[in-house]
């Protein structure tokens, strides 16, 4: 596990923390160390200023910090994990709930089969290792929206272990510049959802609402392979990608679907891990890496004022920007682990093991699944590469960006122009175009078709590149008119007639004798782009 | 015993009373003698390895956590005797033997298909609670994650 040195930039009024390989520092005497500067009248968080630490003159040691990561995914299944009650993200309150879900005496949990699927294609996806034997438990903690008293959950058999999860950072400041990262995956469980809990101060009360109570959630465990924010948030939207390509879970971290907690401690490089406490109520990748990125500066501060770090829970108030300690959470919980007594171990089976004159219904094969799991989307990048000639951080670009794929693959069907110039096209003016206006790509006034046709025309030689701007600018202004139609309204053809452009170039020569031999060559060359 | 009823009544019911008050003391002792067990702790003789005594941290801690009242001597004594029984497990020899998961550990799970076939009862269940707004169970408050402002610590982002 390197110990990664921080160095903390800011590009402009963007917050950016480039992480370095702690190897490519020249000896201890250069040590980086963290400096403080304060911007005077900065109040809102919206502006980082740079942090870092003066050297002092005894020789401070640089700090490391380790991240490590729980993610809790909702599992994109039509009913709960254990009863047959609807997965719905807005209903009436109350309204999707069984008599299981609520807890009611008598009642029994029963295994979703899409569930079990879900989680060893997470497993297999993730390099996991698949335990074809594994084992429910209850987690004991009593909380108004945790109907039972108890979560079911896989605590000491996990359904698949000691995976990887590669992603990207970028070293440098050129987009160019992306290292790739792996960060070891420790376990992938199957558990329960509690219910919601709505507070309501001002009465002294908590409403609870069950719907999202027994929805079935995977758990994925990442060791504290990270060491700051940015590789967090860049792991986690790459573990987006792969869910959603799975379609396991659609992740989106606003509606609730994917939730992540952060584990973060301090320690001087070469001496044992620091205390660590834990940040939940992280609900975007952005609040994620500025959450963690404050929880780093925040325990080096205390440790160098010679305080201790206390092992709680903080929570992230995104509007000042900071953590706080949760109130009830004082103190290690114990959670009275037990095995689910109403539960038998959950057996999987490959195409070896498989029982001969088993019904296919009850039983699942991991072979079986495995030759059937879609293209994750290293490969797609990896093709995207292959295929167009496109530059890796293009690829990266394009599948980041929801539904900008698409509409590349689309405008490339309809299109006879270069790869390399459609990649251009959409990368830079269309999705300039859509950031300019805070635009998601189904919201573009631009269709694909549209698009295809402008290179189309491009390609021809129909009109100039600097034309073809222009007509963009109009199509995403006038919807409806189509390029040729726009071309032709505003007589931005080129003139095709090699007799005409020559008698053009002559009128224009003899009217500026003046110009020398230099002149007259770009005026020819000028009249035939 | 059989000499008393034998006896005149008058002796009887002397004997009787004297009875009842050796009796009574007898119950005292053993009474006292068995909550300064407790206080001090004494060894189980059915497992000399351990302590039958539950400490009062450990009383605190469960009371905590499985939000039940251990209110009286008697329940915790009570506590100590259940366990004290439960470890006469110990006397089996299990060497070499793979633990059970389970009772159930041999039976199939059965696995349901993904459909969707109950819920839309809001109504029925909403009937067992005590407080109900709006369709919301109501419960008390817990767990308010930020503080006001006034209690936000002094270490404010730079």
């Amino acid at each position: 596990m390197a110990a990664l040195m921080l160095r903390w930039s800011c590009l402009g009024k963007r917050w950016v923390l480039a992480c370095i390989d702690g190897g490519s520092r020249h000896g201890r005497g250069a040590a980086i160390g963290l400096t403080s500067r304060r911007k005077r009248g900065q109040s809102s968080v919206a502006q980082q200023p740079l942090i870092a630490v003066q050297k002092s003159r005894k020789g401070e040691h640089e700090w490391a910090a380790v991240v490590g990561l729980e993610i809790h995914a909702q599992i994109s299944s039509n009913s709960k994990l254990f009863s047959g009650s609807q997965v719905h993200f807005a209903a009436p309150p109350n309204s999707l709930v069984s008599f299981f879900d609520a807890s009611l005496p008598g009642t029994l949990p029963v295994l979703n089969r899409r569930c079990v699927e879900a989680a060893v294609m997470t497993g297999l996806a993730l390099n996991c290792r698949i335990n074809k034997k594994s084992l429910f438990d209850r987690k004991h903690y009593f909380y108004a929206d945790l109907p039972a008293g108890y979560q079911i959950t896989q605590q000491r058999l996990p359904i698949a272990v000691n995976g990887s999860l590669a992603y990207s950072v970028s070293v440098g400041k050129k987009p160019s510049q992306v290292s790739t990262r792996t960060v070891r995956i420790k376990q992938i469980q199957l558990e329960q959802d509690s219910g919601k809990s709505l507070h309501d101060e001002p009465r002294s009360q908590t409403l609870i609402d069950l719907n999202r109570a027994g929805v079935g959630l995977l758990e994925v465990v990442l060791e504290p392979d990270m060491s700051c924010g940015e590789e967090a948030a860049s792991a986690v939207r790459e573990l987006q990608l792969i869910l959603q390509a799975l379609g396991t879970s659609q992740a989106n971290m606003a509606e609730g679907q994917l939730r992540v907690d952060a584990n973060i401690s301090v320690h001087h490089p070469g001496e044992p891990l620091g205390v660590r406490t834990e940040v939940k109520n992280l609900n975007s990748a952005r609040f994620l890496a500025k959450a963690i990125d404050f929880e780093i500066k925040r325990q080096i501060h205390e440790l160098e004022n010679g305080r201790k770090i206390l092992n709680e829970t903080r929570s992230f108030d995104d509007k000042l920007g900071c953590t706080m300690p949760m109130r009830d959470k004082e103190g290690k919980q114990d959670y009275r682990f037990m095995p689910e007594p109403n539960l038998p171990p959950l057996l999987l089976y490959d195409t070896a093991s498989l029982p001969p004159g088993a019904d296919p219904q009850q039983v699942i094969n991991i072979d079986w699944i495995r030759e059937r799991l879609p293209e994750l989307p290293g490969k797609t990048r990896e093709k995207l590469i292959q295929q167009y000639g496109m530059l890796p951080e293009h690829s990266f670009t394009l599948l980041n960006e929801v539904g900008l794929l698409e509409f590349f693959q689309n405008v490339i069907k309809e299109t006879r122009a270069e790869p390399k110039k459609v990649t251009s096209w959409v990368l830079n003016i269309f999705l300039g175009f859509l950031k300019q206006q805070n635009l998601a790509v189904n919201e573009s006034p631009v269709t694909p078709s549209a698009l295809a046709e402008l290179l189309n025309l491009l390609d021809r030689k129909a009109i100039s590149s600097s034309a073809a701007r222009q007509v963009f600018e109009e199509l995403w202004q006038s919807k409806g008119k189509t390029p040729s139609q726009i071309v032709s309204e505003k007589k931005l053809e080129l003139m095709q007639d090699q007799e005409a452009l020559e008698r053009v170039c002559h009128t224009v020569m003899e009217g500026h004798p003046q110009v020398g031999v230099e002149g007259r060559r770009k005026a020819m060359h000028f009249s035939a782009c | 015993m059989s000499s008393l009823l034998s006896a005149p009544s008058a002796l009887r019911e002397d004997a009787l009373r004297r009875l009842k008050r050796e009796m009574w003391a007898r119950a005292v002792k053993l009474g006292l003698r068995s909550w300064v067990g407790w206080r001090r702790g004494f060894t189980s003789k059915a497992d000399p390895q351990r302590s039958g005594r539950v400490t009062a941290e450990v009383i605190e801690h469960l009371e905590r956590l499985a939000l039940v009242d251990f209110g009286s001597l008697e329940a915790v004594a009570r506590l100590e005797k259940a366990i004290a029984f439960a470890d006469r497990l110990r006397a089996v020899d299990t060497d070499g033997v793979e633990p059970m998961e389970s009772v159930l550990e041999d039976r199939c799970l059965y696995l349901r298909s993904d459909n969707v076939v109950e819920g839309n009862c809001a109504e029925e269940l909403l009937q067992n609670a005590h407080r109900v707004v709006e369709e919301y169970f109501v419960a008390p408050p817990g767990n308010i994650s930020l503080p006001k402002q006034d209690e936000q610590e002094p270490f404010s982002h730079i």
